[in-house]
């Protein structure tokens, strides 16, 4: 228990003082997720729909493969990035390796297909509303995946958001890939594992929920801004 | 000069759902003019006919045929469903779809929203949620934005059902009025009143096949099946 009200003093004086290193790796794992929410949201969110809508033949397998790779052990898409983008792997002349550009990518891999899944299920129950109309008016599939992503903007936001939440969460990746290095590919879950590591636990606890306060914070902000949960509006 | 969609030729369409006919064989042509209702029991096939003319269906047997190529025929048409789909967004956004889905110019797009939405009485509506509407506002609103694209054909499903008096005499205004401006109307429905007020040729359905098809005052004064004369007679088909 005094770890953890020694964690929480630790975590308040390393805000309040506005310590400089804090601030780096916070910033640093706000780039590293939202880049790679902006990033999986453009691939996840049409494909989902599209998924969707799209009628072909191997789309039951299609939406199980999916649905599978939600479950996809960071680690291992740690490992494979890694060795895609080592310098003896085929993306290795782009020097990505233990970059923030390495963490992107892992993590976009890693909610892409969560971001898809969510979406796809949502927009599942959309385009059932929607079909006669859409059909009946004669739209061509983009008009159709604009309109579905539109009208649902607010199930895809959950989408987005559970995204976010696995990313900024994430450590066994970015570890592997960005290498925890201060001041180059540090980010709060990496830290706390190393501060932990090292028995550091008041620092890793005041890192802790620094995290915690930045993943509700996000979330806030943008149910804010998409003014959700409000009368009247979807 | 601008191509007619019209006549439209159906053919030995037959449409099978999971082993069973829903409808066919049946073989028909509507004509460029008339207020075409389609009367007949609740499963006799009125609304899969409606679809396999508009294209919503899968033919298992037979062909449609429009006498326009497919785009054009295509947005000549609309469909006013039984149930009103109202796209999540607001009154005014509903009426503007359909129109700019066609990348019709914006000054164009507002002008006739706002003359549609005086037309069903509207207006004051235009910037709250469709979902908020009454069921007879629903409808007036989905009839609207089908006739907004001024189609050559007009498919409705029951508008009617599930409608009170005022709202049904409010429906049946605008249809006529279509009906007038030189729409084409092919409507179904099972109340015989409404058949009655506003039918220029009547389609009777049972069973899937087309039982009789006449102008309307032929059918109400000399049904010649006997399956016509029980229904227009109020008995229960089976």
């Amino acid at each position: 228990m005094n770890d953890i009200w020694a964690g929480l003093s630790s975590a308040f004086w390393l805000v309040v003082t506005g310590d400089p290193d804090l601030i780096e790796i916070t910033l640093r794992s706000l780039q590293v997720s939202l880049t790679a929410l902006v990033i999986a949201s453009a691939i996840a969110l049409p494909f989902g729909t599209w998924l969707a809508i799209r009628r072909f033949r191997f789309r039951r397998t299609a939406i199980a493969v999916l649905n599978a790779m939600m479950g996809l052990p960071p680690v291992v898409v740690g490992l494979i990035v890694y060795l895609l983008l080592s310098r003896s792997g085929p993306f290795g002349v782009f020097g990505l390796l233990f970059t923030p550009s390495a963490m992107i990518i892992a993590q976009v891999i890693i909610i892409t297909p969560l971001i898809a899944s969510i979406t796809h299920q949502a927009m599942r129950d959309l385009w059932a509303e929607y079909h006669d109309l859409l059909i009946s008016l004669n739209t061509t599939p983009r008009q159709r995946i604009l309109t579905l992503i539109l009208d649902g903007r607010r199930a895809l936001l959950t989408a987005a958001l559970a995204g976010f939440g696995r990313a900024i969460g994430e450590v066994g990746a970015i570890m592997i890939v960005g290498g925890n290095i201060d001041h180059a590919t540090r980010v709060l879950t990496t830290a706390i594992a190393l501060e932990t590591g090292k028995g550091d636990f008041a620092l890793a606890l005041g890192l802790g929920f620094v995290l915690i306060a930045l993943a509700l914070g996000v979330n806030l902000i943008i149910h804010a801004l998409s003014r959700t949960e409000r009368e009247g509006r979807w | 000069m601008v191509t007619s969609v019209l006549p439209v030729q159906m053919r030995n369409v037959c449409i099978r759902k999971r082993g069973k006919t829903l409808l066919g064989p049946v073989s028909l042509t509507l004509g460029p003019t008339g207020f075409t209702i389609v009367l007949g029991p609740n499963g006799a096939g009125k609304t899969t006919l409606l679809k396999a003319l508009h294209g919503l269906e899968r033919l298992s047997e037979g062909t449609v045929e429009w006498s326009a190529p497919g785009d054009v025929s295509r947005t000549k048409q609309a469909y006013v469903f039984q149930h009103p789909v109202m796209l999540r967004r607001s009154v005014r956004a509903n009426l503007a779809y359909p129109l700019e889905t066609l990348r019709v110019p914006k000054g164009e797009v507002d002008a006739a929203v706002t003359s549609w939405a005086g037309r069903i009485g509207l207006t004051d509506a235009l910037d709250r949620p469709a979902a908020g509407l009454s069921g007879g506002e629903k409808q007036k609103l989905a009839l609207a934005r089908a006739l907004i694209r001024t189609p050559e054909v007009l498919f409705l499903d029951e508008p009617c059902s599930n409608l009170d008096g005022r709202s049904v005499k409010e429906i049946e205004a605008l249809l006529l009025a279509a009906h007038r401006a030189g729409t084409r109307l092919v409507m179904a429905t099972h109340d015989l009143g409404q058949a009655r007020r506003l039918a220029t040729d009547i389609l009777f359905l049972f069973k899937g096949s087309i039982h009789e098809a006449a102008p309307a005052p032929v059918v109400f004064d000399a049904p010649q099946t006997s399956e016509l004369k029980s229904f227009l007679n109020g008995d229960i088909l089976e």
